[in-house]
């Protein structure tokens, strides 16, 4: 039986820009007990005056490696946690965070059923766990990542996607930019539609197993696709971004 | 009130990320994942998958799947068929109340020994 979910500290081991307004921050956590694919940490953020915030951030980094956690950030404006994250935290600071949190939205490499990742924004980071989680292992069904992006500067973690998907272990990647494509973008452009899910799935077949994470429009819209596809209801796992993390 | 029409009949054409902003109670609606970590810290263990049946309609959800409002003084749970309120949990420096009213039952699953 797990212990009870309890606050620790993390130390802040590294900072990664991922794109402009994406980071990736390595938490060490001396107590830890590892977790799966898909799962998330509350991070709590509290004032010298008590107040105090909790924000839930997807963790991006695979189960196998030990006593330390990626957590990828979007930094929104007009949020509370995620611009202290990004302008004011540094390495070598703590942060509160409890974990691993959540058993609804994982997948471990034990699933061998093909693989139906679909993602829009930062809603990549917990699907990004499954696809490091996957390519760990070496094993595995088919795989196939849908990943809808505004424009070229955002798509997070593209230069990783592209090498797993060109490393030849059944593992691919479809983008649709939404808003600004580039020269010569062979990708889709426009959003993530019914059309779209059924031609990146078609090599997958009915018996994919599917993690769909973005924001609502983008869950609502392709889960109701999948189902009037024929997918069953309950081989569609889904998880909401809000106005992306905040 | 929430119009669920905006968000559920639109198999293509409309644009999907451009209402986003325009209604705070669809713009901050999340689900049940999001609540994961307070239902944990309250039942022991993660709960997201144990269904329930809402009172108000009858339908059975994973807990994980409930429409969440977490961005609050307490957390609101709604089912995703009918949006009656399903749980509400409100934290306190002193304790954690859990209002579940509106679910008909939770199920837990015995744990099985695997073979």
């Amino acid at each position: 039986m797990a212990r009870t979910l309890a606050w620790q500290l993390a130390t802040v081991s590294a900072i990664r820009a991922e794109t402009p307004t994406v980071r990736t921050f390595t938490l060490a956590l001396p107590a830890w007990d590892g977790h799966r694919a898909g799962q998330h940490v509350d991070l709590r953020l509290t004032a010298e005056d008590g107040y105090s915030v909790e924000r839930s951030y997807s963790i991006a980094s695979e189960p196998e490696r030990a006593g330390e956690i990626d957590v990828t950030v979007e930094r929104i404006p007009d949020g509370e946690v995620s611009p202290f994250l990004h302008d004011v935290v540094v390495v070598g600071d703590q942060l509160e965070v409890r974990g691993p949190i959540g058993g609804y939205f994982v997948w471990e490499s034990s699933m061998t059923d093909p693989l139906f990742l679909v993602a829009g924004g930062s809603g990549i980071v917990p699907l990004m766990a499954m696809v490091r989680h996957r390519a760990r292992r070496g094993s595995g069904g088919a795989a196939r990542l849908l990943f809808s992006s505004r424009g070229p500067d955002e798509i997070i973690y593209r230069e990783e996607l592209d090498r797993l998907a060109g490393a030849g272990n059944g593992f691919d990647v479809a983008y649709t930019l939404t808003r600004q494509q580039p020269p010569g973008w062979s990708g889709y452009a426009r959003r993530i539609d019914a059309r779209m899910l059924a031609e990146v799935l078609e090599p997958l077949g009915r018996e994919a197993r599917t993690y769909i994470c973005g924001p609502t429009a983008l869950v609502e819209t392709a889960a109701n696709a999948l189902v009037q596809l024929g997918f069953p209801a309950d081989r569609v796992r889904t998880e909401r971004f809000g106005p992306t993390g905040t | 009130m929430t119009d669920r029409n905006m968000t559920d009949s639109q198999p293509g054409g409309t644009p999907m990320d451009e209402p986003e902003a325009a209604d705070p109670t669809v713009d901050l609606m999340l689900d049940g994942n999001a609540a994961a970590g307070t239902l944990a810290a309250l039942f022991g263990a993660d709960v997201t998958v144990v269904p329930g049946k809402c009172d108000h309609c009858g339908h059975v959800h994973a807990l994980a799947e409930l429409d969440a409002w977490t961005r609050a003084p307490g957390s609101v749970l709604r089912c995703p068929d009918c949006h009656g309120v399903v749980l509400r949990i409100v934290e306190t420096a002193e304790a954690t109340y859990l209002d579940a009213r509106g679910a008909a039952y939770l199920r837990f699953e015995r744990r099985v020994d695997r073979a």
